[in-house]
């Protein structure tokens, strides 16, 4: 049998969509960035190196087997009836995309966008295991986010699967929405960064014998506010992309989707600046960058359909959530995410996620017309597909994770991390001609 | 703990499919949605507390 329909898609649609595919590497550009300037300067090489190595074996994982999982809306799947309704579990594809004409088709682009996404969403992880993760691990453990688990989600989402079907099969608004990948790379690459920092545990010295932590910050906050520049413009192609691609939106409503995922992105910035100012009577540089990246990670979700006025709102609540979440983790749950990700991409991801089915008034014309009330459902098909990523992608990636940290131990031993991770796992640091950290020559 | 917290989160999953798939009433169909999110909760407060600091190991 075959997924669920997919979208409408014009040549001019097509020609937008490469050119806004082609500018999401600058997302992960900007990742990379606020990932290395949020860790120690002493493992800033590893980290970049980590970014590059992690990026490389998700383009394969996802050439390999990713796509074959994921497919596209309209393609043959594995579909199993409950209730005389089709629930499409998983694409029927063939590996190394054979299957695949690359000529510009939407199925060619949606494998485009899904390789760069799949770099993404693995990149998000390493800003949680920062100064600590082996750099083989994170290949490994990207290797099955980028090949199982994030195609797996993708398919329910993008590629005409259950989540996308909802609608159709039970009248829950138009199904699960998802435009930019709020849940598909965000959700679903913060997760993971929760299952890593879980599995690996928190940095030497961070947290004293009574559970206090100390503050460790990052070595270059220009890094990071320069990777969350870049961020911005790949994001703008990732929302693009995903809403023409996956929603059927027509070329010229990118400039909608732009316009909601500068604002979303720039009121979740202002947001986590007042917060941090209110209550540290100076803005925080690094929370005012996580709330920046967290407003992208909410516009995901809703750019295609909110009003830009609902953007800022969008974007505003994100920044606050990021804001109190990013401190709640290290508080409360003695998670250590030096790179912010679990709160900047999962929970943004998730509150983009919800936002749709509180906004989207652009949802309102094609409903009525189709004799439905407006947002009929809609909320609660979000909500299912929040509770999946809940309730099973995150089992699902801890426990592939906690596999192969038994096969293969993800944390460098106490050495390397004293040393850290340039001297030990590259043998050179990022800036040779520094010398610092005194505790390298204490005993620990 | 930590098994039992993921196990909810599974049930709780588990509990919002049944319910898209076997309720046709709006209500009960959101009323059973929102149990399962509660029981996915209740799952991730029990695998949160299943991960207390590892102090002294690491150090």
């Amino acid at each position: 049998m075959t997924s669920g329909p997919a979208a409408t898609f014009s040549e001019a649609s097509g020609v937008l969509c490469v050119v806004c595919i082609l500018l999401v590497p600058l997302a992960c550009a900007g990742i990379a960035l606020i990932n290395t300037g949020l860790g120690r300067s002493r493992s800033a090489a590893q980290s970049m190196m980590s970014s590059l190595c992690v990026l490389s074996v998700a383009a394969i994982a996802y050439l390999t087997c990713g796509f074959a999982f994921q497919g596209f809306a309209g393609q043959p799947a594995h579909v199993v009836m409950i209730g005389g309704k089709p629930w499409s579990w998983l694409a029927h594809g063939s590996p190394f995309l054979h299957h695949v004409a690359v000529d510009g088709s939407p199925q060619s682009l949606a494998a485009l966008l899904g390789m760069v996404s799949a770099g993404l969403a693995a990149l998000i992880p390493l800003g949680a295991g920062s100064d600590r993760w082996r750099l083989g691990a994170s290949c490994i453990s990207t290797a099955v986010l980028a090949g199982c688990t994030y195609p797996l989600f993708a398919h329910w989402v993008w590629g005409g699967g259950w989540l996308a079907q909802l609608g159709a099969n039970y009248g829950l608004g138009r199904g699960f929405v998802d435009s930019g990948g709020a849940s598909t790379i965000q959700a679903v690459g913060g997760l993971t960064a929760l299952a890593v920092a879980w599995i690996l545990g928190p940095r030497r010295g961070k947290y004293a014998q009574d559970g206090t932590p100390s503050a460790i910050p990052g070595h270059n906050v220009v890094l990071v506010l320069f990777g969350s520049f870049l961020a911005l413009v790949g994001w703008c192609g990732l929302n693009s992309a995903g809403a023409i691609l996956f929603n059927g939106v027509a070329a010229g409503t990118a400039a909608l989707v732009a316009m909601n995922t500068i604002l979303c992105a720039g009121a979740a910035a202002l947001a986590a600046a007042l917060v941090t100012n209110s209550r540290f009577r100076k803005p925080d540089a690094s929370l005012t960058a996580n709330g920046w990246i967290g407003g992208l990670a909410a516009s995901s979700g809703a750019c295609a359909f909110a009003l830009p006025v609902e953007a800022v709102v969008i974007g505003l609540a994100a920044g606050v959530l990021v804001t109190f979440s990013v401190e709640w983790f290290e508080l409360r749950m003695s998670v250590d995410d030096p790179g912010g990700s679990i709160s900047a991409h999962a929970m943004g991801g998730l509150w983009g996620v919800f936002s749709v089915g509180i906004f989207g008034e652009a949802f309102h014309p094609t409903l009525e017309k189709a004799g439905e009330p407006a947002h009929s459902g809609q909320w609660l098909a979000q909500l299912v597909g929040i509770a999946t990523l809940v309730g099973f992608v995150l089992p699902l990636t801890y426990g592939l994770n906690w596999l192969i940290n038994r096969v293969y131990p993800q944390r460098v031993p106490v050495e390397g991390e004293r040393q850290g991770m340039d001297l030990y796992e590259l043998g050179a640091g990022a800036y040779p001609e520094f010398l610092t950290h005194s505790d390298e020559f204490t005993e620990p | 703990m930590k098994i039992l917290g993921f196990l909810l989160l599974l049930s709780g999953w588990a509990i919002v499919l049944t319910a898209v798939a076997l309720l046709t009433q709006a209500p009960p169909r959101a009323a059973f949605v929102l149990a399962g999110i509660g029981v996915e909760i209740v799952g991730l407060v029990l695998v949160i507390r299943a991960h207390p600091i590892r102090r002294g190991e690491h150090e």
